[in-house]
């Protein structure tokens, strides 16, 4: 195990290589998701406000 | 599948509804198994050691630089073409996840390059092209919205999305011949080198995975994206009724 | 046809009457193209190495400051109407503002570059392709510039994003450009460059009216 994370005397550049790809594209489905969320919320809201104003 | 029943919102939703968990699930199985392949079950290269498993995302990063600028392109020349909102919020949707992959693929190209060159930055030909990638990827998003009016923004980066397009291949071109030009000796490139079968499956598994990422991604952001305008709508009709009902 | 003219001898003799842009341009190009032996040192062989890189680097900028004001001073007159409403294509009439650009301000600073490269070292056998080498990649600067000014055209942070547009699509011209120059220090043959700078020039030419055009169209609509 320790080997493997080891990565053959590789890890200071293989580990922040994984990890920052990780960290990119999970903030960018986290972002996407939850504004996708907010707005279809907020659509609700409205489209509630249209039909009994 | 016909393109106009497509850029019906609802008909849109309908369909992203369908094929999303299809695209999340697809990538996020290709992933997993493409990182356990690629950190583990996969040989040391010969001459670089651990440090290839960079490629395993460091090269599908790269050709998901370019793919989601094709993208991108066709987008840009059907809202151009056909003026639909719904090719203006793909564009919209898709040039934060091209620049992040672009971004991604020169942060482990500088973290491959320190144990491979000794130095976290070497101007080669390839990373400097994907550099100049995305600064048009900025470009675009700056462009997409620096207007009042979202379709102004979409219509104008659109034109600069094609004026990219077609200038890209031209830089590509001058940044190879400008390295050849000032090559430093010995440089080796950053390559799969001589990929072997247990290389490239990881690899194409990754590279399915960020394909199916970037599709189920950009479907989610084009429903927000379409939402978006939707109550931009609903705001505009609402305040323009208030205007008349204040009028009275 | 003969109102894209038009417009061309009016602009010219707009930037005849205020030659104070001209100068600001003029005057940025030296100042920038100064700061770099203040920057880097004034040991004439290094200066002589990067004089060429320096004088086209600062030229490129340079080239970006008249364009926020290229198609703006039409759009917040309403002028822009009037081009498209113009007895001419709006291709030639975007072009015939490029042109004016570039004679009003890409000429005057070619014709001082020999100054500053001159401050610079830049060893006199390669003043001529430095010459020609600006004359043949300024006007792909022109046009792209025309296209970014025309993107840009009542956008929310003006200058910056001009920037952000125009200069990594210049990059090709800037390549070419100090390549032959440099071919020529080194004795080797400069055609090559400069029939690339023609060809950027000539490429530029066709492409940049239509973007333009096709920016100042869904700009006015």
């Amino acid at each position: 195990m320790a080997e493997f994370f080891a990565m053959g005397g590789y890890a200071d550049f293989v580990w922040p290589a994984y990890g920052l790809t990780a960290a990119v594209l999970t903030s960018l489905v986290v972002a996407s998701v939850r504004r996708l969320k907010t707005l279809e919320r907020d659509l609700a809201a409205a489209d509630g406000d249209e039909q009994n104003p | 599948m016909n393109w106009q029943a497509l850029a019906n919102p609802t008909r849109f939703k309908r369909l992203s509804d369908r094929l999303l968990p299809w695209f999340a699930g697809g990538a996020a199985l290709c992933l997993v198994v493409g990182l356990y392949l690629g950190l583990v079950a996969s040989p040391p290269d010969y001459q670089q050691g651990d440090s290839v498993r960079i490629m395993y995302v460091h090269v599908p990063a790269a050709w998901m630089a370019m793919f989601v600028y094709a993208n991108l392109a066709i987008a840009a020349a059907a809202s151009l073409v056909w003026r639909h909102p719904l090719a203006d919020v793909a564009g919209r949707a898709m040039a934060p996840i091209g620049a992040a992959f672009t971004f991604l693929c020169l942060a482990t190209g500088s973290l491959w390059g320190k144990p491979m060159w000794g130095t976290w930055w070497v101007w080669d030909a390839r990373l400097t092209s994907v550099l100049i990638l995305l600064f048009v990827y900025i470009a675009y998003m700056a462009l997409n919205s620096a207007f009042d009016d979202d379709t102004r923004g979409a219509r104008s980066s659109a034109i600069l999305a094609l004026v990219g397009a077609i200038n890209l291949p031209i830089i590509k071109f001058s940044v190879d011949w400008w390295n050849t030009l000032h090559q430093p000796a010995s440089v080796s490139r950053l390559d799969g080198p001589s990929i072997h079968a247990s290389m490239l499956t990881p690899l194409l598994l990754m590279a399915v995975g960020f394909t199916l990422l970037f599709l189920a991604l950009a479907l989610v952001r084009m429903r927000a994206g379409l939402i978006e305008r939707r109550l931009a709508a609903l705001s505009y009709s609402r305040s323009a009724e208030a205007g008349v009902a204040s009028f009275r | 046809m003969n109102a894209a003219f038009a417009l061309l001898r009016r602009d010219l003799s707009l930037a005849l009457r205020n030659v104070g842009e001209t100068l600001t341009v003029l005057a940025f190009f030296v100042i920038a193209a100064t700061l770099f032996p203040f920057g880097i040192g004034p040991e004439p062989q290094i200066l002589a190495r990067v004089a060429t890189g320096i004088v086209w680097v600062v030229a490129l900028l340079a080239s970006l400051l008249p364009l926020e004001r290229l198609f703006q001073a039409e759009a917040d007159e309403g002028g822009l109407d009037q081009l498209l409403l113009a007895p001419a294509p709006l291709e030639a009439l975007a072009l015939a503002k490029c042109a004016a650009l570039w004679i009003g301000s890409a000429v005057p600073l070619i014709a001082v570059s020999p100054i500053v490269a001159a401050m610079l070292q830049l060893p006199s056998e390669a003043f001529g392709t430095l010459l020609a080498s600006l004359l043949l990649g300024t006007p792909s600067l022109a046009l792209l510039g025309g296209i970014g000014a025309a993107l840009a055209v009542g956008a929310r942070k003006g200058s910056a994003l001009l920037a952000l547009i125009v200069l990594p699509l210049a990059i090709p011209v800037l390549i070419f450009a100090v390549a032959a120059v440099e071919a020529q220090i080194a004795g080797l043959s400069v055609r090559p460059h400069l029939f690339l700078l023609a060809g950027f020039a000539v490429f530029w030419l066709t492409v940049a009216p239509f973007a333009m055009a096709a920016a100042l169209r869904q700009a006015a609509s």
